[in-house]
């Protein structure tokens, strides 16, 4: 292909960020989505018993959760519109606080996960639990992932990096309000 | 040939033809033995001639790997090859050990010794002196060619090629582990065998047809590259928990049984997004390269994996499917097409495109070659279809009815007997190959009908 330097941008340079950023966002999409369809499929052949798992779920500390992770994508969004002004320590500032409370949304995943590990429930409990682990557990280890990649852009000074970092973050929170009403809310 | 240390890639390339023709024949080998089961029965039970299909196989591709490294790292990194004693030495020690292997195999020579014995394992079955020749060959290989890289240009294609060269050769050394644990080593065996074909080869892969179409059509590296990193991107990302679709029988926990189907349903995307890659350069390219079966090798390839190893991996990948269709013949037409698809293809479109260079000759019509590609397609594409049929018939009639194990396989001999002639084609198809790239000197067709082909 001639890229002649009058062709127009084309669609992909148009995106926020880093390409690679998106292939990765879309393959995750497709599959955190995948698993929820599959998850609502299996619920269908036994109504009963996911409603029964699901009663032993906390649904409080999973609100809460939403509004920590939610408040979190508002600050990164905050640190691009800093780094886009130039404001360095302003973005710092921002991103440092989307980690904060992304680490604070690990801390009660995991009194969630230790309560359910008291009460002697694991990933092979029934096919509800092991979709719970599959889809919680694979989504904490992407907090876990952008809470380091947050960091990484924070100490870059390229604002192309912050939009790339809170592209990330913002799959991670969408994940999350996806999971939310599917898992512990539909009944 | 730009340069001198390119020709290493004949030898390279000259074994893996001659491992790919006794590949292909014990195939066939076992293709009448699938019709007349007490065929060599007692000579060579067929468990050995299946490990000695499917291990030649894999050498024969790994030697073409290395041999299309040497061809192609000179011309990227603009610089000759490290060493050429090395990659010799390194040659030596690979042949030496498929000769080992092969006599171990046949021989079953030195039972029970550590060193020198089988491991009872028929896949990642080497006798450990010959593992220890692997590593050490495959240490040098890596020594060799990223002294090359690091001393010369770095490209896109040259890191991924970098990348899956060394990804595969850490990942062997899973070989040495053998538990005592059957549900362990099935475990482990994936984590090479699986990590290689759908993580590290596909790979060498993306960066060879990279290379091609980089050559054959004159696109852009920019735009080469770009789809380059995006190719390796869906495939390591659906490729590594993608094993996962080899743990649903074997004794792991049932978690992998969804891991498995997710991951591994996503593996058809690096697959396509290849077959579009080189579909959207030949469009787009700009050159007209004298070399048309390279080219017909390379778009062939590209195809025939989306549709072996992308198609018909996807059709057996879900766990509900494959619990009735594990191990039947849909898993061998399956088998065999992606492997053809996928590595054949791409080692004969890269030899079809070297061959001219390193022999000397100018790039020309190529007629006879790209019979060839047709004849062994068509016959690895019949061969698929009837096993799939095969496969279906006998999933319903043992894994539904189920009906016993060999009487099912008799009511199958008309497939079998069709999968014989397919196989017949393959191997005239490979022996034609051979011939064509090494003994015609001239081979032009004019345009003009009333000219005979010289």
């Amino acid at each position: 292909m001639s890229q002649r330097p009058d062709d127009p941008p084309g669609l992909l340079d148009e995106l926020p960020g880093e390409v690679m950023m998106w292939v990765l966002i879309i393959s995750e999409l497709l599959v955190f989505g995948a698993g929820l369809v599959a998850f609502m499929a299996m619920r269908l052949t036994d109504p009963a018993g996911f409603a029964e798992a699901q009663a032993h779920l906390h649904r409080a500390g999973a609100a809460l959760n939403t509004v920590v992770l939610v408040t979190s994508g508002l600050l990164a969004a905050w640190a691009v519109h800093a780094a886009e002004a130039g404001r360095e320590a302003r973005k710092r500032a921002l991103l440092a606080g989307a980690m904060a409370l992304g680490v604070v949304f690990l801390v009660i995943k995991g009194m969630e996960y230790a309560d359910k590990a008291s009460q002697g429930i694991g990933i092979e409990t029934n096919t509800f639990f092991t979709f719970y682990y599959l889809l919680t557990g694979f989504h904490a280890a992407h907090v876990v992932a952008g809470v380091v990649l947050l960091g990484l852009v924070a100490v870059l000074r390229d604002p192309r990096a912050t939009e790339t970092g809170a592209a990330f973050w913002h799959m991670v929170d969408l994940v999350w309000v996806l999971l939310f009403p599917v898992i512990y809310l539909i009944r | 040939m730009k340069y001198e240390t390119q020709n290493i890639a004949l030898a390279y390339f000259v074994v893996a033809l001659a491992l790919f023709a006794v590949q292909v024949s014990i195939g066939l080998l076992m293709g009448y033995v699938y019709v007349a089961p007490n065929f060599l029965s007692e000579l060579v039970p067929f468990n050995i001639l299946r490990m000695l299909h499917s291990n030649s196989l894999i050498v024969w591709l790994l030697l073409g790997f290395f041999g299309a490294a040497y061809y192609l790292l000179p011309e990227e990194s603009e610089r000759e090859i490290h060493s050429r004693t090395l990659a010799w030495l390194q040659l030596g020690i690979l042949v030496l050990g498929t000769l080992g292997v092969v006599v171990t195999y046949l021989f079953d020579i030195a039972q029970g010794n550590f060193i020198f014995g089988k491991e009872g394992r028929e896949f990642l079955e080497q006798p450990k002196w010959v593992k220890v020749g692997i590593v050490v060959a495959a240490l040098i290989f890596l020594y060799n060619v990223s002294m090359t890289v690091l001393a010369g240009r770095k490209t896109a294609i040259t890191n991924i090629l970098l990348l899956g060269l060394w990804g595969l050769a850490l990942l062997f050394l899973f070989a040495f582990y053998n538990p005592a644990n059957l549900a362990l080593d099935k475990m482990y065996w994936w984590y090479v065998v699986h990590l290689w074909v759908e993580g590290t080869w596909e790979l060498v892969m993306a960066s060879i047809l990279a290379f091609l179409m980089l050559k054959l059509t004159g696109v852009d590296r920019e735009v080469v590259e770009k789809w380059l990193y995006v190719i390796v991107a869906a495939a390591l990302f659906s490729g590594i928990l993608g094993t996962g679709h080899h743990y649903y029988w074997i004794g792991t926990p049932g978690y992998w049984q969804w891991i498995g189907s997710i991951f591994s349903s996503l593996e058809v995307i690096p697959f396509f997004a290849m077959m579009a890659f080189a579909f959207v350069m030949v469009w787009k390219g700009r050159r007209d390269h004298p070399n048309k079966a390279a080219l017909l090798w390379a778009l062939g390839c590209a195809t025939l994996a989306f549709f072996g190893a992308g198609v018909w991996g996807f059709l057996h990948t879900l766990h509900g499917v494959n619990y009735y269709t594990h191990g039947t013949q849909i898993t061998a037409a399956h088998g065999h097409l992606a492997f053809y698809g996928a590595y054949v293809c791409l080692n004969l479109a890269i030899i079809t495109y070297a061959m001219p260079h390193l022999l000397g000759r100018e790039p020309y019509n190529q007629v006879l070659n790209m019979a060839s590609f047709w004849l062994m397609s068509a016959g690895v594409v019949f061969m698929t279809f009837v096993l799939t049929f095969g496969g279906t018939v006998q999933t319903h009639l043992q894994r539904v009815m189920g009906e016993e194990f060999m009487f099912v396989q008799e009511q199958l001999a008309l497939f079998y007997w069709m999968r014989f002639g397919a196989g017949i084609a393959v191997v005239l198809g490979a022996l034609l190959f051979i011939y064509a790239v090494f003994v015609p000197r001239r081979e032009v067709i004019s345009p003009e009908p009333s000219v005979a082909a010289e």
